[in-house]
């Protein structure tokens, strides 16, 4: 199991265990991380699951596709750390990753 | 997300349109309510607000695959949109898309009249809201305050082009519409400013070398960055703050503003037409997915009822269901026949199978 942590807006920290392989998008649903919405499941077609990635792990995290990153033009408040959640899986170089939730979606 | 803002708004229909079964929604659920319908002799229009069949399965996901339609191990949600076409033809449904329900009355007979946002008045004996996750709409940009000059100066679609004759532009987006309407209305507008947040876009390449070519003659202005704020009074925008660009804030003087933020859904007007409803959803029985208005059912995403699950096969039942019920509704005391397609001539002879 890889550890990850979600800060949500307030602050609440939500620390959980994901399965190698799923999605950042998909742990913050089955934990029910406030702020996530994933309107469109995570077909990469809605921006609902934008996430800022802790300046620590950009690099690890690495750069959104062509198609995110044509995604995150729908997204809030987009910084140079935004990611859509539904499009980084876990591994475990991820161990202790740490996404912040924008203040809202879209 | 497709430009589909230039459409046919010239078309509009004078005379009331009449059906035995209005179906709001033209995706998987609302097609598949065509066949089953259909078998009971019923007719079916189908309202869309997009440009064409599929709701979600053509607007947000065409290409990926879905995994839990009976009989399909796998099948693209575009492919299965087109195999709902197919299996629906003999039944000859008719479609108004480009258009939103807007109101609607109940008249003296029972049936209901119901009128579009352009106008066009239809008449059902019966109305399936099979409209999913709500009316696509453009999406509103985040920038505080922006709702006090929506529909003065800010708009989300050009309807008419003079509109925007003499105006300071900015134009917000990097997709098509952005970028078409950017070249479109750069020769009567008296400047133009496109903002996107990247020099990248998602626009097709040829549109987005023209805008390109037109800045270097100075033709229009290319900002990168986000608007993070509108200034004006009484509605009407007289500039907007573009942050996040290479020069730090910037102030651009504006009098019209259209943000193409792509589509996001929203339940519309059906919210007023006096059904109960449950966070935004409908609720319905499990006999007869009948909602709080006799004679009104609504089936797929947008209903609610104990144990629902927002799945397109939970969808697909539904309609079979909905579709006796609507039967007796229409035609009130006739005996329905419980009958198979495998082994029914006359199911068959309607199918256009039966030799």
């Amino acid at each position: 199991m890889t550890k990850l942590t979600y800060i949500a807006h307030d602050g609440t920290r939500f620390d959980v265990d994901a399965e190698n392989g799923s999605t950042v998008m998909e742990n913050a649903i089955r934990n029910a991380v406030p702020g996530i919405e994933a309107e469109c499941g995570g077909a990469c077609a809605c921006a609902t699951c934008h996430v800022y990635v802790d300046e620590a792990w950009t690099a690890e995290v690495g750069e959104p596709e062509a198609m995110e990153e044509d995604m995150l033009d729908f997204a809030y408040n987009v910084q140079p750390n935004s990611r859509l959640s539904c499009q980084i899986k876990v591994r475990d170089a991820l161990d202790g990753l740490i996404v912040r939730v924008p203040e809202r979606q879209g | 997300m497709q430009c589909r803002t230039i459409s046919q708004w010239g078309q509009r229909m004078t005379e009331t349109i009449k059906t035995d079964v209005l179906i709001v929604g033209a995706g998987p659920i609302g097609l598949f309510a065509v066949f089953e319908l259909g078998l009971l002799d019923m007719k079916c229009h189908l309202i869309d607000i997009l440009d064409r069949p599929g709701g979600q399965c053509a607007e947000l996901y065409p290409e990926k695959p879905i995994y839990d339609i009976p009989g399909w191990p796998t099948i693209s949600a575009q492919g299965l949109v087109d195999k709902l076409m197919e299996q629906i033809h003999p039944f000859k449904p008719e479609f108004t898309f480009n258009r939103m329900v807007s109101s609607l009355e109940k008249l003296e007979d029972g049936s209901f009249r119901v009128t579009t946002d352009e106008g066009e008045v239809l008449e059902a004996k019966v109305v399936v809201i099979a409209a999913g996750g709500g009316s696509f709409q453009p999406k509103r940009p985040p920038i505080p305050g922006i709702e006090d000059y929506e529909g003065k100066s800010v708009f989300y679609s050009v309807r008419r082009m003079e509109e925007f004759r003499g105006h300071d532009l900015v134009i917000v987006g990097g997709g098509d519409s952005a970028l078409d309407w950017t070249l479109n209305l750069q020769p009567i507008a008296k400047s133009v400013t496109l903002v996107h947040r990247r020099p990248e876009f998602r626009a097709a390449p040829d549109s987005v070398n023209k805008m390109y070519a037109m800045q270097e003659m100075k033709e229009l202005q290319f900002l990168v960055g986000q608007v993070s704020g509108l200034t004006g009074a009484d509605g009407q925008l007289s500039s907007a703050t573009i942050k996040g660009g290479p020069d730090g804030d910037v102030e651009v003087p504006c009098t019209r503003m259209l943000p193409f933020f792509g589509l996001t859904m929203k339940l519309g007007p059906i919210a007023e037409w006096g059904l109960n409803l449950h966070e935004n959803l409908i609720p319905v029985d499990t006999e007869k997915f009948q909602t709080s208005v006799p004679g009104i059912f609504a089936v797929g995403d947008i209903n609610w009822y104990p144990g629902k699950l927002k799945l397109i096969l939970s969808g697909f039942h539904e309609v079979a269901l909905m579709s006796q019920a609507a039967k007796r509704v229409i035609s009130p005391g006739e005996r329905i026949v419980f009958q198979y397609t495998t082994s029914s001539t006359s199911l068959q002879k309607k199918l256009g199978v039966h030799d």
